[in-house]
């Protein structure tokens, strides 16, 4: 499975992510923050990380 | 020398930014570093020039080398940048205020000279950075805080006036196109002559608020819904609906630039005995 980091220290809750992922990967929690939900879904097509504004997403990358 | 990732591009203890929630520069710049990184030009050999704006404040977040000017004069400090030192590649990034309005001089006639720089204007169509008032890509009748019943003047096309002005590379994309602006980017900064590209891109804080465009996912949709890109059939009749604009590259030609030119007089100068540099 694609491993799939949100930097909470960077993201803004523009809401970006969640709208636009083709798979439709991520929920919201309740200040709009995405979460990961369907984490098996993701194809790892990087537009989730390409479209945040605030370079707070990891997809696929060696981990930090 | 292992190759340098996007993300070395970026200074990323700079992070988090200081751009609004939802604001398109922070993608822009992203689409800058993938360039820069596909190129895997050098860091120290790419020389970011701005201005002052929102989208002025970008080299503060990149690694590359940088020079932060004054507002509207970007393309001036760029111009002696790389009159002075050719070899460098000078990337000249302006918000629309910076780049055309009050800055609009510097940018045709960056054009016409086709000096070798690549602008990256970002039409957020206000000032974002000082609380919103109208730019000269601020559409008719759109309301900004120094429009408030609405624009009573024509925004600039920008791409067409560049192109007109003799610029070697016209490219207009979105933040919500992201690989086709990655592709813009990279591909202006190889051309050799004066390259623009115009990326279009939501300022929710002012400029949607005060038009009531709703959150930044909503401008990111519009921006969706609104390009055309230039190589589609709606594109070649040349009927496009209201509100829609082109995306793509809108002007590519291999005019000599003005390194070359400069470099011909002065041979033609050294020749006749008048030129000691
Ligand atoms: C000579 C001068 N005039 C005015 C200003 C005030 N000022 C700072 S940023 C700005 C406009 C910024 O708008 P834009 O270039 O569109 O960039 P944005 O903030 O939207 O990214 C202005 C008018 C200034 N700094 N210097
Ligand atoms: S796009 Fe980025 S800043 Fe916006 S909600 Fe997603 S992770 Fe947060
Ligand atoms: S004021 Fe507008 S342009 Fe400036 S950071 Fe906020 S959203 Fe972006």
């Amino acid at each position: 499975m694609t491993r799939i980091n949100i930097n909470p220290r960077r993201c803004k809750h523009c809401g970006i992510c969640i709208a636009f992922c083709p798979k439709e990967v991520f929920g919201a929690d309740y200040r709009g923050a995405p979460v990961v939900e369907r984490a098996e879904k993701c194809t790892a097509c990087g537009l989730c990380v390409m479209r945040c504004p605030d370079f707070a997403l990891e997809v696929g990358e060696k981990g930090k | 020398m292992p190759a340098l990732s996007w993300r070395e591009y970026l200074d990323e203890k700079m992070l988090p930014h200081l751009w609004c929630p939802g604001c398109g520069n922070g993608i822009a710049l992203g689409a800058l570093t993938r360039a820069l990184a596909e190129l895997q030009l050098p860091r120290n050999k790419v020389v970011v020039v701005t201005g002052i704006g929102c989208w002025g404040k970008a080299d503060d977040y990149l690694a590359t080398s940088a020079l932060h000017g004054t507002h509207g004069r970007a393309l001036a400090f760029a111009t002696g940048v790389k009159a002075a030192r050719p070899e460098l590649t000078v990337i000249v990034l302006m918000g629309d205020g910076d780049g055309a309005t009050i800055g609009g001089n510097h940018l045709i006639h960056a054009a016409r000279r086709n000096i070798d720089l690549t602008a990256v204007v970002l039409n957020n169509q206000n000032y974002g950075m000082t609380g919103g008032q109208v730019s000269a890509t601020t559409p008719v009748d759109a309301v900004t805080s120094t429009t408030r019943y609405g624009n009573p003047e024509r925004d600039f096309d920008l791409c067409r006036l560049v192109d007109a002005a003799g610029a070697n590379y016209v490219a207009r994309g979105t933040v919500y196109h992201v690989p086709q602006l990655d592709r813009l980017i990279r591909d202006g900064i190889t051309k050799k002559g004066f390259s623009f590209i115009e990326v279009i891109s939501p300022c929710p804080t002012h400029f949607g608020r005060r038009n009531k465009l709703g959150s930044a996912v909503e401008m990111m949709k519009a921006l969706k819904t609104r390009a055309v890109n230039v190589n589609s059939p709606a594109a070649k009749t040349g009927e496009l609906p209201a509100g829609a604009f082109l995306i793509g590259k809108l002007a590519d030609r291999d005019d000599p630039d003005f390194t070359a030119r400069y470099a011909a007089v002065q041979q033609k100068a050294q020749a006749k005995g008048g030129f000691s540099s």
